[in-house]
């Protein structure tokens, strides 16, 4: 019988899946990755709901919606260790574009004054099932306690993959300076 | 007078000319000083204070301050690491630097000192101001979003191009970068090979159509660290 193995979630915020590709980009070694962790809550395996507690959660993107609050502080309170995975969740990354324009003027112009738009009824997007959108997009750490940042768009596989080794031997997290990369 | 001035920085003999700053003896004897405001050429201005070292004990910006025989300077240590990544991080927070999105990604000197200093991620909070753009310019264009008020392009378009196309205007959080024209940058001298619109350390001053013509992992940063072209006078 193998002994218990800590286990890893994921899950992909106000992000566009690039990280969660980096995460696949390791190519064969993520043979070697099941060896040391099991997958638990992640797109990757498709497990909805946390089944217990995980060594290490790895989030990309930042918070846009109440959803996505909600996630993250779903992963705080299962996760030993959390890590910011990618520029989304270190700074807001591209969503934050919006962050200088005022939350009614971006959805003026998306939904009623964008030269494209149709939209006869003026409606604004506003079912129930929808998570009501935040004012602006917030980076995790200020939503959270975040324990280490992965920048990068996306942080590179090998970045990912020496980030997750280190910390699944008991290893100091050092990158060396080609792995720091903030694009 | 002795014509060679000698001193230590971090324990290591220096020598140097009067006159000189400590930065410019330390660059000429392959001693590496993280500096964001002074570029090459150009009068130090001492504003962003990176270039801070300990100076017989006292904090003095290496880019003005001129050696003298026996000082005893302080660099590399963990204080001052810590002292220019806070300034590095505050300045990250303060504009809006996207960096997946932007032209000098990869040449910026401000990214290359974050990864110099091993940033992952600022500890401060965002701050996303509201900044705007002159891009009315024919070759040229101001993005306000990045600029970090070094002043070098005020500097060398004064000094060097002798055209005062860049001007500081407003104090403290409303300070900006603005072109000497009621027209904008377009109503003035600027040209895309003055010397103004090449010092500039970030994306806020763009020639057009320029961008990405260096692929990811040719770029200067991309393998070696700001200021290893200094350190690699070190014999």
């Amino acid at each position: 019988m193998a002994k218990t193995k800590p286990k890893l979630a994921t899950a992909s915020l106000a992000g566009c899946f690039g990280c969660h590709m980096s995460i696949l980009d390791i190519d064969e070694r993520i043979l070697q990755l099941i060896d040391l962790v099991d997958f638990d809550k992640s797109p990757i395996d498709d497990i909805k709901e946390f089944t217990g507690r995980c060594a290490i959660g790895l989030i990309e993107g930042g918070c846009c919606n109440e959803e996505n609050v909600r996630v993250l502080r779903d992963f705080r309170s299962h996760c030993d260790i959390l890590i910011a995975v990618g520029e989304c969740a270190v700074m807001g990354g591209l969503p934050a574009l919006r962050n200088m324009v005022p939350l009614k003027e971006c959805l003026d112009e998306a939904y009623l004054d964008g030269p494209t738009v149709y939209n006869p009824g003026k409606v604004l997007p506003n079912d129930k099932e929808l998570p009501l959108i935040l004012d602006r997009v917030y980076p995790i750490q200020e939503v959270v306690k975040v324990d280490y940042s992965l920048p990068g768009c996306p942080p590179s596989a090998d970045t990912i993959w020496q980030a997750l080794v280190a910390l699944l031997t008991d290893k100091p997290l050092e990158l060396p300076y080609e792995l720091i990369k903030y694009d | 007078m002795s014509d060679t001035i000698t001193f230590t920085i971090d324990g290591v003999e220096i020598k140097g000319t009067p006159g000189m700053t400590i930065l410019e003896a330390a660059d000429a004897c392959g001693v590496y000083i993280p500096r964001l405001c002074k570029a090459k050429g150009l009068s130090p201005r001492g504003s962003c204070r990176v270039c801070t070292v300990m100076v017989n004990a006292r904090p003095q910006s290496a880019c003005t301050q001129p050696i003298a025989e026996g000082m005893i300077v302080e660099n590399d240590t963990p204080a001052l690491k810590e002292h220019r990544r806070q300034i590095i991080e505050m300045l990250l927070v303060e504009g809006n630097h996207f960096c997946p999105l932007c032209e000098r990604s990869g040449s910026c000197e401000l990214q290359a000192l974050g990864y110099r200093h091993g940033i992952m991620a600022p500890r401060y909070p965002y701050q996303f101001p509201k900044r705007d753009m002159d891009v009315g310019h024919p070759d040229l264009m101001i993005d306000r979003n990045r600029c970090i008020l070094c002043g070098r392009c005020v500097n060398a378009s004064r000094y060097v191009d002798g055209k005062t196309a860049y001007e500081f205007v407003g104090r403290s959080v409303h300070k900006r970068i603005a072109a000497d024209a009621a027209t904008g940058l377009a109503g003035t001298r600027a040209a895309a090979d003055d010397r103004a619109a090449e010092v500039c350390p970030v994306g806020s001053i763009i020639r057009k159509r320029t961008a990405y013509a260096v692929p990811i992992g040719q770029r200067p940063f991309d393998r070696k660290p700001i200021g290893a072209e200094i350190e690699a006078k070190k014999a």
